[in-house]
């Protein structure tokens, strides 16, 4: 049965008045109106031309000794950026994806020739909570990454879900390589204008 | 039966939502002869959701702290996506709201639509009037301009001539002035106050339905010929009155913003300082004209509040049995009369108790005052009693199906001739300084946009000459890109700058502000300010063509109109300079700018009146850099709101051939 079908006209064929077309038309106009008229409303809610503005967040990376990390915010979120040692790096990569909850090489997740630089957002994929292990007093976890409190998942030294009850790896914010000192958040290319 | 027809049934069998519906808005019998006035009435409606709905969503960004209310609206304007068109829709919607319930309430007290069996509705109307004046007069105090606190100031002031006066101004303010408690509490009635109002409205339709509209001949309905369903009849017609009243609104939001605001209000909340001149917004002022025509403080405070709420009375205060003024020859004079005498109230209002009327022949403001406040009362306690009972009635028409004969024609004359007379009359603020000389601007008139090239040469007498004193805290480095800089070279400009910044050790360290900064100006605070000027204040100069009567033409004769030498008479203190524009004509500032000051990028060398051009039309921009969008935007609005009218307007004429 199609559409058509369903909808045969009826019987009594009513010649189309001007009235109904002036019906209509001014029925599409003001539909139209009601539309045009909300949605400056609506886009009021949106992020407000200030918050887009400082949706990027500049950092500098020389201040940050091997085997530490320091906690930024962009967008309000804890961004963790973390200059691994050479043995975190290869113990990343040398998991196989077989082991993971969340299969992604360690490759996958840095910038290709910055592989020191770890940069995640700090907030646990289960329920929002924040790990720990990003200061050097804190637990890191038997995975040496990060361990949250909330419900004890653990994260490795590439971010990734090493134990749930987190299914998914620590996301990776926006962000470009300004040189190899300072990267920009929030951005995947500098733009040049 | 299909199926929606099905569940309809089913809901309506045990929630007569849909027959309610049918019954109250379709088919609900109207008198066939409605005039246009009548359409006031659901345009009040129309007015209020829009009031309600802007409200709510201004809300989301609003801030009621009186540390950042006044900046809360600025950013408003400024940042949030079409926050400025927000705003401006409600508070230019607050003066829409007023004209539109005072035509409705004027109607009413024309065609005497308050007699029996109408009293309670007319009463219900007069609790609505009531509760809109609270609303709009608390959420007038919400921007905390300086109208704003000292609005809120005078008028809960009004309540200590009462018994306990005292203690009932403490507990309104929260505090012993008009602060922060007052604005808190004043925000959280001002939300909920409307909501009082749509309870109002739903008994003022039950009364309406009960009885159904009076109509302008003011006779009941005796056959079913006498009425036609709502819809489509009226549905259509008041949406024909909608597109014309959604283009006047419009003109106003987005040409003409500020037309009913006061300047002073773009001044941030000043307890020290009241503003020479405090009005209230224009729908308060006849009762504000008689509040001062007596001299009695009780008694002029009786007297205003007594001319709101003699209105409660009418319904027995008119005694005549006729209700249409159609019929009651004399009646319809007087009514007009007292239509005029309303408007010379506000104007009476509008201007200083000193002023005197030279096209009067030296009338006094507060004789005026006095002798249409005495009118005023005069229609309601002697005239409204006496004419009903001696005036000579017309004869009324058997029905409404009856043609009647009367001269619409000279009628029509008639309501010409006193529009006529009410726009000459209607308030023009008078100012005795010194008129302004007019210059034209790149901005200024409907098409007006912003000169790019002034603009940037307007900025860089900015950074130059004014930024010494001045600062511009409403305005980032990274809006500069509407004067056309890119992203790099405001990164260059903002570089220049310095923010104190904390740094890890809690030190305060100074670098080089981004493009999200703002504009501070070079004094850490009031105080570092006033030291450095001797004793005046810089003020910000974001909003300054906004915050001045006069605007760009007052700024730039200020900047030109310095005088080396003044006139013998005048007195200049000491480290003072004089111009006459300056009111007092004496001014801290010393003349800004002279030949020479600055070099443009050409090369050139500008004069002074080039220079202070430049930085006006800059200083414009500062204050209102939604113009551009606003106008183009408003043209849209404009010629939709034109198109919606004329085919509603056929709509309407076909839809009415049939009602005979
Ligand atoms: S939120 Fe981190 S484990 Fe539940």
């Amino acid at each position: 049965m199609t559409k058509t079908e369903l909808n045969q006209p009826s019987s009594k064929k009513r010649q189309p008045t001007r009235r109904d077309f002036l019906l209509l038309t001014a029925s599409a106009v003001g539909t139209l109106g009601v539309g045009y008229f909300a949605w400056p409303f609506i886009d009021s809610m949106n992020p407000a031309a200030d918050i887009l503005a400082q949706s990027t967040v500049d950092v500098d990376l020389s201040l940050i000794p091997a085997g530490q990390a320091i906690t930024v915010i962009w967008r309000g979120k804890p961004i963790f950026v973390r200059h691994r040692t050479p043995k975190e790096i290869k113990a990343a990569e040398q998991v196989p994806l077989s082991e993971l909850i969340d299969p992604e090489t360690d490759q996958e997740r840095v910038k290709k020739g910055h592989d020191e630089w770890l940069i995640v957002i700090g907030i646990c994929t289960h329920l929002g909570c924040i790990p720990t292990g990003n200061k050097p007093t804190q637990d890191r976890g038997k995975y040496g990454g990060w361990a949250c409190p909330c419900h004890g998942s653990l994260y490795d030294t590439s971010g990734r879900v090493r134990r749930g009850p987190a299914p998914a790896n620590l996301g990776i914010p926006p962000y470009v390589f300004l040189n190899p000192t300072h990267i920009r958040l929030g951005v995947n290319e500098v733009s040049h204008g | 039966m299909d199926k929606l027809t099905r569940v309809v049934r089913w809901i309506d069998y045990r929630l007569p939502f849909f027959s309610f519906i049918d019954h109250e808005l379709r088919e609900y019998p109207t008198p066939k002869n409605l005039n246009y006035w009548w359409n006031f009435g659901s345009l009040a409606g129309i007015t209020l959701v829009v009031m309600i709905v802007s409200g709510i969503f201004l809300a989301m960004h609003y801030e009621p702290n009186t540390k950042s209310a006044f900046d809360s609206v600025e950013y408003i304007m400024r940042n949030v996506n079409y926050g400025w068109l927000m705003r401006y829709l409600h508070a230019n919607g607050a003066t829409m709201f007023f004209i539109v319930v005072y035509i409705h309430m004027f109607r009413g007290l024309y065609y005497g639509s308050y007699k029996a069996p109408r009293e309670l509705l007319w009463m219900l109307g007069v609790i609505i009037l009531l509760l809109m004046m609270a609303t709009a007069f608390m959420g007038y105090v919400l921007p905390w301009g300086q109208m704003s606190y000292w609005g809120a100031t005078v008028i809960t002031n009004l309540f200590s001539v009462f018994p306990f006066g005292e203690s009932i101004v403490q507990w309104l303010w929260g505090g012993f002035s008009v602060d922060n408690p007052t604005l808190n509490r004043f925000f959280a009635l001002h939300y909920l106050f409307p909501f009082l109002i749509v309870g109002v409205i739903v008994l003022h339709l039950v009364a309406l339905h009960q009885h159904g509209s009076n109509n302008p001949l003011g006779i009941e309905r005796k056959e079913p010929r006498d009425s036609i369903p709502f819809h489509p009849y009226y549905t259509v017609k008041d949406l024909f009155g909608l597109g014309i009243f959604g283009f006047v609104w419009a003109y106003f939001v987005f040409f003409n913003p500020n037309f009913f605001g006061e300047p002073d209000n773009y001044i941030p909340a000043n307890p020290l300082v009241t503003p020479p001149h405090i009005v209230p917004e224009w729908y308060f002022l006849p009762f504000y004209a008689i509040l001062r025509s007596i001299p009695n403080k009780l008694f002029g405070v009786i007297a205003m509040f007594g001319a709101v709420f003699i209105l409660f009375f009418i319904p027995w205060l008119d005694t005549s049995k006729v209700r249409s003024a159609t019929f009651r020859p004399i009646y319809k004079w007087v009514f007009w009369g007292f239509v005029v005498d309303c408007f010379i109230l506000g104007c009476v209002g509008a201007h200083s108790p000193d002023y005197i009327y030279t096209n009067l022949g030296g009338l006094s403001n507060q004789t005026l005052g006095q002798l249409t406040t005495f009118l005023y009362f005069l229609f309601f306690l002697l005239v409204l009693p006496i004419l009903g009972i001696y005036e000579k009635i017309k004869s009324l028409p058997k029905s409404l199906s009856e043609p009647v004969l009367q001269h619409k024609s000279h009628d029509k004359l008639k309501s010409l001739f006193i529009l006529f007379f009410l726009g000459n009359v209607s308030p023009v603020y008078g100012t005795d300084s010194l008129p302004l000389p007019r210059e034209s601007w790149s901005f200024q008139g409907p098409f007006g946009t912003y000169d790019r090239t002034a603009l940037q040469h307007g900025f860089q007498i900015y950074q130059q000459v004014c930024a010494a004193c001045h600062g511009l805290k409403h305005v980032r480095f990274r809006d500069l890109a509407a004067l056309g800089y890119n992203a790099e070279e405001i990164k260059a400009i903002a570089a220049e700058y310095k923010v104190d910044v904390i740094d890890d050790e809690g030190q305060t360290v100074q670098k080089p502000a981004l493009a999200i900064d703002v504009l501070s100006g070079p004094y850490k605070n009031e105080q570092a300010a006033r030291a450095a000027n001797n004793g005046a204040l810089p003020p910000d100069l974001s909003l300054i063509t906004k915050a001045r009567v006069g605007g760009p033409d007052y700024i730039y004769a200020l900047l030109t109109g310095y005088e080396t030498t003044p006139p013998k008479e005048v007195q200049i203190a000491e480290g003072m300079h004089y111009n006459p524009y300056f009111p007092g004509g004496q001014i801290a500032m010393t003349p800004p700018l002279s030949e020479g000051i600055v070099t443009y990028g050409d090369g050139s060398q500008p004069s002074l009146n080039q220079m202070a051009k430049d930085v006006v039309t800059f200083l414009a921009w500062a204050a209102e850099p939604e113009l551009e969008e606003r106008k183009k935007v408003g043209y849209n609005v404009l010629i939709y709101f034109i198109v919606f009218t004329i085919l509603l307007y056929f709509l309407m004429k076909k839809i009415w051939t049939k009602v005979k």
